[in-house]
């Protein structure tokens, strides 16, 4: 009853089951967090805009993101990842979704920021929709905890649009 | 000599009915563990309810070892999600987050591309030759749970074989002696 084997067995279940308590319990807290982040956008230029050979539009642009994403942080947070798509439907598809831009987020310092980049990742339509396009800018987060539930969410800011021309 | 002795002696002493219960005994441990994954199988509608990260490539959200919760329900897929994924003539799954969608109208069949928040560029290279978007049945699941070091447990020991089967005795040993 009282061996070796015994105590360490029941030292060892009990640890693992109180760190699967206090893990559990460091999730649920996240719930409780208040969360107001804020974003804006601007296309400041439309650098190119052309038909590839295989018929696909391609355009390459340059934004000006400002967000503000302090109050994702909880003291369960390992890094939130930020990205912004640009958000389309045509004959072809009902929805596009293509991402421009994403940072990872460290901490809460780097959380409120303004930067003014060309798209990361090419934008590229599936066939030749985009003159004259209206489409969303979506600024989306994924929050990645030091353990146990991600959660994401987004602001969508309709009523942008592309050229009519190529350039 | 006391221990290995005594151990010795309790090998001995083991009666038929006490054989048949210790029998019983592990074939519950081995029989519940299955039933726990058949059931987070049916809970969570994916074939690997939980995947152990392996490459550095979500770094630093994912590190090697950490271990991740899968669900896979009829919802569409979207941009920003972590998704599972097979890739023809590849043995182990890829953990990476999607970045581009386009969903068809009529049929609803997606193109999805992937990258990993830690690579430099997009999935294609790493996709079968040729092939340009995941589909829908490519993909296993998507990430909703994370919990760290977890994994390791099970690196170590496809690593390093021997230690499991040091472990799997050692476990087999205690159960034989254990006199409850």
């Amino acid at each position: 009853m009282h061996s070796f084997g015994y105590r360490a067995n029941a030292i060892l279940t009990f640890s693992v089951t109180a760190l699967a308590f206090i893990c559990a319990i460091a999730s649920l807290s996240d719930n409780f967090s208040n969360q107001n982040p804020s974003a804006e956008i601007q296309i400041l230029n439309i650098n190119r805009f052309k038909k590839q050979s295989y018929e696909n539009d391609e355009v390459s642009l340059t934004l000006d993101i400002t967000a503000d994403l302090e109050s994702l942080f909880t003291w369960n947070t390992k890094q939130v990842f930020a990205f912004v798509a640009a958000e389309y439907e045509t004959p072809k598809n009902s929805l596009n979704q293509v991402s421009l831009w994403d940072a990872i987020i460290p901490d809460k310092e780097h959380a409120k920021f303004r930067i003014q980049t060309s798209n990361k990742y090419r934008f590229i339509d599936q066939g030749h929709n985009l003159r004259g396009k209206e489409f969303n800018l979506t600024l989306h987060w994924h929050v990645m905890p030091k353990t146990g539930k991600m959660f994401a969410d987004k602001i969508v800011m309709p009523g942008y649009s592309l050229p009519d021309a190529y350039k | 000599m006391g221990y290995i002795g005594e151990t010795i002696d309790s090998i001995k002493s083991i009666q038929i009915r006490q054989l048949l219960t210790q029998a019983i005994s592990l074939g519950m441990i081995v029989t519940s563990a299955l039933i726990i994954w058949k059931a987070l199988m049916c809970v969570t509608g994916s074939e690997s309810p939980v995947v152990v990260v392996l490459s550095g490539s979500m770094e630093p959200g994912f590190k090697r070892g950490d271990i991740l919760f899968l669900h896979m329900s009829k919802d569409p897929i979207r941009a920003g999600e972590i998704v599972v994924f097979n890739v023809d003539g590849r043995d182990i799954p890829i953990v990476h987050r999607v970045i581009k969608v386009h969903e068809r109208e009529n049929t609803g069949e997606v193109d999805v591309l992937t990258k990993g928040d830690n690579n430099y560029g997009d999935d294609r290279l790493l996709y079968a030759e040729g092939q340009q978007w995941l589909h829908r049945h490519h993909i296993m699941g998507r990430a909703v749970g994370f919990l760290p070091y977890v994994g390791w447990v099970t690196i170590i020991m496809t690593e390093k074989p021997i230690i499991k089967y040091i472990l799997i005795g050692a476990l087999g040993l205690l159960v034989i002696t254990s006199k409850d």
